[in-house]
């Protein structure tokens, strides 16, 4: 499973932090740390994938965005790229051409989209029609809920 | 579709925002961020009520400045009542919060857990999925409790919606990691496997993660998913690219999907059913088979979602290990990968073939890419990728290839970055120790090894190479030749000073023959490194002086100057100061022979396990705990996961050399507790007769004054080596035997020994079983020996003499692949297994209990339970003690009383025992009254560990 995802900047600065296990605030900001440290100096075109303590760590560049994060020993590295990759599409799609000021303003949003798509740091749903498709309804609830709530339960 | 002007947005909340971005300095943000704190927390604290929309701004807001990486102390609350809220964003972001903010305030958890509970009832798919989350991501010990039993409901419900069921099963699973004493298997655990059928691939995606889970922790009940899991890894193999719509990945059918079966798999061994297994053996030629097609796509996603599942299918097939055909198809396409121009494969085929070079079909096939894998270690550009290289090389040594893969390490690490040079270090030297055919190697090796990389030597490599060289006096000649030309280089590593010191000073003279390197020129080679070395280095130099002058009486003169020097007599350092002065005054005032017995050549080192090895195991072992958190339960105490040692080593097998644990062998010493015969009672001696058939009453004739019992008189060649002292677990161990007679009472890598024992009266009798776990011999001079994978057995005879309280030693001495293993345990014998039930009613119980009323007559002791305080099992361990368990004899029923008699030879000593739970405060008061205060003593220290 995924233990953690991280999207930062190139200068370091952290946009979106996802812990799928509870960790203390000091482990979690020496991960942080340690993930913009080994990370950013990285040459282009180097290997995605790392071995940090007993974790995988796999990481890529969107833009300005570095997408990084730690699997368990026996992940497989590919795939955790393309889950990368997919949720890249799920942003993109929702917000159309997505850049980084996106994910610094609707930082609850982006939150949300990766809800739908991992859970428990395991996928939850790869298709992306699907995952596009809740999060519109979850927008459009906002206007129909009042009316929603005072049908009789179904 | 520009989601963001859906009117949801937050106006307030992006004004903040970049206001913070517009801050020029640290110090700004600060202030900004301090000044809208004070703002949310007046409008958190002011009369007016806020209304949703605001409680959710600012909700926001915190949650904003949380992730900024500042500390947030208030508004969980407001958080909380937007959970309550009707509105959906509104709840959503109180959801948001609590899962990213939440701590274990449990009145708080409370509160969250109710609107949980709320939305799980509420029917609402999107609630039931927004509260599952919550769920999922805080995972605490308290949702735990509250959900464990509600959630697998929903997920097998007939009426649930895909979506639920889909985090349903995700919400379980991580509840399950957390806590899985709280998640029963039940009805629902079948119907679980069962959604490997689902139409809907999500669901199946969702629940297989569930599955695979369960099923390592418990294989049997799901035995079932197997085959289902085949048929539907067939279907999606053999699927066109476009069969499965959206789950179609770049053209590649259900990548995650695929990848999850193959993975859940490997959690079983080949499946039984011929009809499945061949099956599952043509999906995997299909993908291996896929691998050689053109791609559909140019797209990296594209070869990325197809290398992925052929990479996990590799994995499946390693782990199966028993298809020769596939495991050499695997093989060469990680070797094709190996020269990929695509680095990440590079780097993967590099991690995979480390596993692969552990089965004995195709370590073989892995070693022919030996070139190919130096190669990357000198000219890959990625240090990840040369790391790989690295491990690689380390994983396909064997005695063919040593001696080549120990030279390019070293040639790497001339030039090998830093963070991967200790490692390094610890490799090459296991490797040179592991693989040494000839010793000069081993000796030039590591002194090469400390020539290159001193600074990432650690002690263990050079203590090791000391001990090795003590221990084979065919080496030391050459090594105190390699180790002094060493020296002459004009820039040593101290470590090289280190070992020369040692080395020159056990055996200098074995060189002093040849006029370049008399005892003179010895001596002023090492004391010219003298002043640059640190203090501990120093020391190790002066007691080589002190040896010197031993060794060559010719150079006293000199030393003696040198340590009566002001820089030594009256050095600042301590230790240093007492040396010289100490060396000084005994070179002066013992006599030579004095001398020489102080100074002797140092005994061989026992053998044991390499120390060097320990550390890398160390090295990569759970060194992330934090990370790793405890989720897997045992894995804390668990060995490491290989740190790409090899299992089985065929070319060890031709090499050892014969013997083993075996009943005429001196490998079983057992130390009494007293001198036999002792005419101190109260220390007590239990005599143990080990092997009767071997002759009754052998012990006498194999003590000596230790009174170490050498069960076999005729021992030799290992009569030198003194037993180790007991392993510090041998108390744990002890005290699992206490309430019970048989069981496995160690186990390590190589061997395992069961116990069963049977005991009446003031006589047992014990069967010990040793296993050899391995696949190589267990080899000692003597017959017989174990071979690998067979066990053999011993007979004790016990009889009991008076009572004792220290447990026999057990100590067992074999020889495994040419190391002497070294283990000493203690022996399961405790003074209880002598106990012969008493049943009495309750009037006598009481009256005995008053007669031994003298303090000392009584032991007792109040202490904190360890396990679950459960009637059955109490009663259980109380009846194993081997005394009567004693019904309604305690006025109060939750108590237990027990009564017994302790036989030995000398006497009968006659107890009780009271046993007093107390559940609230999870305590008990255990109290023991017996004729002898040893025993009563003893009883209660070692009850007192049982419960």
């Amino acid at each position: 499973m995924m233990r953690f995802l991280l999207l930062f900047s190139r200068q370091g600065k952290l946009r979106l932090q996802k812990w799928f296990t509870p960790l203390a605030e000091r482990d979690k900001k020496k991960i942080i740390r340690d993930m913009t440290m080994m990370v950013l100096p990285r040459a282009p075109r180097s290997c995605n994938f790392l071995h940090w303590r007993d974790l995988k760590i796999v990481y890529k560049r969107y833009a300005s965005l570095y997408f990084c994060c730690g699997l368990d020993d026996k992940d497989n590295e590919l795939l955790a790229l393309e889950v990368l990759h997919r949720y890249v599409e799920l942003l993109d799609k929702y917000f159309g051409n997505v850049c980084e000021l996106d994910i610094i303003f609707n930082f609850e949003k982006a939150y949300f989209i990766l809800d739908e798509f991992l859970m428990g740091g395991e996928v939850q749903e790869t298709s992306k029609l699907l995952v596009a498709k809740s999060m519109e309804e979850s927008d459009m609830l906002q206007e129909t809920m009042e009316e929603y709530m005072n049908k009789p339960a179904f | 579709m520009p989601a963001v002007s859906k009117g949801d947005g937050m106006r307030g909340l992006a004004v903040f925002i970049s206001d913070i971005r517009n801050c020029k300095s640290k110090e700004a943000e600060i202030k900004r961020i301090n000044k809208e704190l004070a703002n949310i927390r007046s409008k958190f604290k002011g009369d007016k009520a806020l209304d949703g929309y605001s409680k959710k701004k600012y909700v926001c807001k915190l949650l904003f400045i949380f992730l900024l990486g500042h500390d947030i102390d208030f508004g969980h609350m407001e958080a909380v009542n937007l959970l309550s809220s009707n509105k959906y964003t509104e709840k959503q972001i109180g959801y948001l919060f609590i899962s990213v903010l939440v701590n274990s305030n449990s009145e708080l958890i409370r509160l969250i857990n109710n609107a949980i509970k709320n939305d799980l009832a509420s029917r609402n798919p999107t609630f039931m999925c927004l509260a599952l989350h919550c769920i999922a991501n805080v995972g605490s010990r308290e949702m735990a409790e509250a959900f464990a039993g509600e959630i697998p409901r929903i997920l097998v419900a007939g009426d649930t919606m895909d979506s639920v069921k889909q985090s349903a099963a995700l919400c379980l699973l991580r509840l399950y990691k957390t806590s899985p004493d709280l998640v029963l298997m039940g009805e629902w655990t079948s119907r679980v496997v069962h959604l490997l059928n689902d139409q809907h691939m999500g669901v199946v995606t969702a629940a297989i993660s569930l599955i695979t889970c369960l099923s390592q922790k418990n294989p049997d009940e799901f035995k079932t998913c197997v085959s289902l899991a085949v048929s539907r890894l067939s279907r999606i193999v053999s699927s066109a690219s476009t069969d499965l719509q959206d789950y179609t990945y770049y053209f590649v059918p259900a990548p995650w999907l695929s990848c999850k079966l193959l993975r859940l798999l490997q959690c079983y061994p080949p499946p039984e059913d011929g009809a499945v297994k061949g099956r599952l053996v043509e999906c995997l030629e299909t993908i291996l088979n896929k691998a050689q097609e053109p791609p559909k796509s140019k797209k990296v996603q594209h070869s990325n979602a197809k290398n992925a599942i052929l990479f996990e299918a590799i994995s499946l097939i390693i782990h199966y290990d028993s298809e020769p055909n596939l495991l050499v198809r695997a093989c060469n396409q990680l070797g094709q990968f190996l020269q990929h121009r695509e680095t990440n494969l590079r780097y993967l085929a590099l991690e995979s073939m480390c596993t692969l070079a552990s089965s004995e079909f195709s370590h073989e096939a892995v070693k022919t890419h030996i070139e190919t894998v130096i190669n990357a270690l000198k000219t890959e550009r990625d240090v990840s990728v040369r790391q790989r290289a690295a491990d690689l090389l380390y994983a396909m040594c064997d005695r063919s290839n040593a001696k080549q893969i120990v030279a390019e390490m070293l040639s790497y690490l001339e030039n090998a970055d830093y963070s991967i040079r200790e490692e390094m270090v610890l490799k090459v030297a296991i490797l040179a120790e592991k693989y040494a055919v000839d010793y000069s190697w081993y000796v030039d090796t590591i002194l090469n090894l400390i020539r290159i990389a001193g600074d990432y030597v650690s002690e263990e490599v050079w203590y090791r190479v000391i001990q090795i060289v003590i221990n084979r006096d065919d080496v030391q000649g050459y090594a105190a030749k390699t180790v002094f030309e060493a020296l002459q280089a004009p820039a040593c590593h101290e470590n090289m000073v280190k070992v020369g010191g040692y080395i020159l000073g056990e055996f200098g003279n074995l060189i002093a023959g040849d006029p370049r390197s008399s005892p003179l020129i010895q001596f002023n080679l090492l004391h010219s490194k003298f002043h640059l070395c640190s203090v501990p280095t120093r020391a190790l130099l002066l007691s080589a002086y002190i040896k010197f002058i031993n060794l060559f009486p010719e150079t006293k003169p000199t030393i003696q100057e040198v340590l009566r020097s002001d820089s030594q007599i009256r050095n600042s350092d301590v230790e240093l100061q007492q040396r010289a002065v100490e060396y000084l005054k005994l070179s002066s005032i013992a006599s030579t022979d004095v001398l020489a017995t102080v100074l002797e050549e140092m005994p061989p080192f026992p053998e044991r396990e390499s120390s060097i090895l320990a550390k890398l195991k160390k090295k990569k072992g759970p060194g992330a705990v934090s990370v790793s958190e405890l989720e897997d339960g045992k894995r804390e105490g668990g060995e490491l996961n290989g740190g790409g040692e090899r299992g089985s080593d065929p070319s060890a097998i031709a090499a050892s050399n014969a013997s083993t644990p075996s009943p005429s062998a001196d490998l079983l010493g057992l130390r009494s507790a007293a001198p036999i015969g002792s005419a101190a009672p109260s220390a007590g001696s239990l005599l143990v007769d080990v092997f009767s058939e071997a002759g009754p009453a052998a012990p006498s004739s194999g003590a000596n004054d230790d009174n170490f019992l050498s069960s076999a008189p005729s021992s030799s060649s290992l009569g030198s080596e003194d037993p180790a002292p007991p392993l510090p677990e041998s108390d744990e161990l002890l005290n699992k035997f206490v309430c019970k007679n048989n069981g496995v009472l160690f186990e390590n890598q190589l061997l395992q020994i069961g116990i069963k024992s049977e005991y009446r009266q003031n006589l047992g009798r014990m069967y010990l079983f040793y296993g050899n776990k391995t696949s190589v011999q267990f080899t000692k001079p003597v017959e017989p020996l174990v071979e690998g994978g067979a066990q053999v057995q011993q007979v004790i005879n016990i009889e009991c003499l008076t009572d004792f309280s220290e447990a026999p030693l057990l100590n067992i001495k074999f020889r495994y692949g040419g190391a002497l293993q070294n283990i000493t345990l203690k022996l399961p014998v405790t003074i209880n297994k002598f106990f012969q039930p008493t049943e009495m009613a309750s009037q006598d119980f009481f009256q005995r209990w008053k007669q031994l009323s003298l303090p000392q007559q009584e032991a007792q002791k109040i202490f904190k339970a360890n396990n679950a305080m459960d009637t059955e099992v109490l009663k259980a361990k109380l009846l194993g003690l081997g005394s009567a368990l004693l019904e309604n004899v305690d006025p109060n029923p939750e108590n237990f009383v027990c009564a017994g008699v302790i036989q030995t030879k000398a006497q009968q000593v006659g107890c009780l025992l009271r046993l007093e739970p107390n559940a609230q405060a999870q305590m008990y008061r255990l109290t023991l009254r017996s004729s002898k205060d040893s025993v009563s003593k003893r009883l209660c220290e070692l009850l007192a560990e049982q419960f």
